[in-house]
């Protein structure tokens, strides 16, 4: 099975410039980006050696002698296609800030302390059916220079692979009913409120730990649907 | 209507998780290894085609380097195979994955250590020159943006079809050039973001 990937389904995405987030103004293009179709080149896949994912890469609270400090979590879900297809042994990167809201990264200079215990990065492989899970605390919020007392809601970074070299995903993960969506630029830079709160994980009762973890479950979409007749038409 | 998730940008922060063994110095004390998934060297004991050098420097619309960006790349070998996964031959060179990714350091470079991919097909049965795809990702983008690199010294960059779906006058920004006098074979590709002599970018 090969799937097509329209370029209308990233209608969803923000745009190269979104003045709101000034970093944008200088690190967009500004010549039209040129159309071309898509050749092998693109439509075969990021691949990697599945060695490099070891056993507990998933678990961010085990990376260390001892646990870190904050809220302990699980974050899981499905990556699917976007005819909800699983999208099956696909790398899946996470980083994030600590429960202060600090990055080990040495040019994060927030005030808040690092946590000897927690360096906040992970990884793993989605198994047969596009499934993932993390075991991590919940980031911090922190400010940044955007504009006068501008703070990041919290969010956990994903880097997605799937099946081409067209379904590269970046994007963060947010937390449900955040009080500072309305006011963080990069959120609101997809500009469509139900694209929008697809970043925003679910709260999963169901699946908290009881006297351990609490728990969000976030399902990633990927380009890439199966052509149908009238696509093949087109061509 | 389709229900992808929307991208956002990779951050100021990513290298500890992405690119830790890579070229930015993102934890001066040395406290925290972790291996690689994806590096700048994709050499392996089995790759096939001649062993090159890439490197290169990213810059913003006021011609400053990103210090902040990653880039990704995907490559046929050296006989013109894609590693993509499922469903083909195995091939001899199984373990050449074409895949890297380079974190820039602090003065915007990037670099890798590859083999030169051979010609792959293209669209109408017609072969491509060869040439490596090409993600960039950094603070300031909230998307990632594709571009293509080919090199000085293919013949067949003349009659690339994809190429030639770019205006002649900026075709230039896709070469990257071969460097003299080196005993291995390095190849230079500056990208400019935004403004004089952008590099072109793809709407794929």
């Amino acid at each position: 099975m090969s799937l097509i990937y329209p370029k209308e389904s990233l209608s969803a995405y923000p745009k190269h410039l979104s003045p709101e987030y000034r970093s944008t103004v200088k690190r967009s293009p500004s010549k039209p980006l040129i159309i071309v179709p898509h050749t092998l080149s693109e439509l075969t896949g990021p691949a990697f050696g599945h060695d490099a994912i070891q056993e507990g890469d998933n678990d961010l609270t085990k990376q260390h002698k001892g646990e870190p400090l904050g809220e302990r979590i699980i974050v899981h879900g499905q990556v699917l296609d976007e005819d909800k297809r699983p999208v099956p042994e696909t790398l899946v990167e996470i980083w994030q800030a600590n429960a202060c809201g600090r990055y080990v990264h040495n040019v994060d200079q927030h005030p808040a302390p690092l946590d000897p215990n927690f360096t906040g990065a992970g990884r793993t492989l989605t198994d047969k059916n596009g499934y993932y899970k993390f075991i991590t605390v919940k980031p911090g919020a922190y400010p940044w220079g955007n504009h006068p007392n501008a703070w990041r809601p919290n969010h956990i970074h994903f880097s997605v692979f799937g099946q081409s070299f067209l379904t590269r995903l970046v994007t963060q993960m947010y937390f449900p009913g955040d009080y500072l969506f309305p006011f963080d630029p990069i959120f609101n830079s997809v500009t469509d409120e139900k694209a929008r709160l697809r970043m925003v994980s679910a709260f999963d009762l169901e699946n908290t730990i009881p006297d351990w973890a609490l728990c969000f479950r976030w399902n990633i979409v990927l380009r890439g649907r199966e052509a149908t007749p009238l696509d093949t038409d087109k061509h | 209507m389709s229900e992808i998730t929307p991208s956002q940008t990779v951050g100021p922060f990513f290298a500890y998780g992405l690119a830790p063994n890579g070229r930015c110095h993102w934890d001066p004390n040395g406290s925290y290894s972790w291996k690689e998934t994806v590096g700048d060297n994709l050499i392996t004991p089995d790759a096939a085609g001649q062993k090159i050098h890439i490197e290169g420097r990213i810059t913003d619309g006021d011609g400053k380097p990103i210090n902040d960006a990653m880039i990704e790349i995907w490559q046929a070998d050296g006989q013109g195979r894609y590693a993509h996964a499922r469903g083909e031959k195995p091939r001899p060179n199984a373990k050449f994955t074409g895949f890297g990714r380079s974190a820039t350091d602090k003065d915007g470079v990037f670099s890798f250590d590859t083999v030169k991919p051979g010609p792959v097909p293209g669209p109408n049965g017609k072969p491509q020159a060869p040439h490596i795809v090409v993600c960039i990702f950094s603070r300031g983008m909230l998307r990632q943006i594709y571009t293509r690199l080919y090199f000085s010294d293919e013949a067949a960059n003349a009659a690339d079809p994809i190429l030639a779906l770019v205006p002649a006058d900026r075709r230039g920004t896709l070469i990257a050039h071969k460097q003299a006098g080196a005993s291995q074979a390095v190849y230079r590709f500056d990208i400019r973001v935004q403004g004089e002599n952008e590099t072109v970018f793809f709407d794929i």
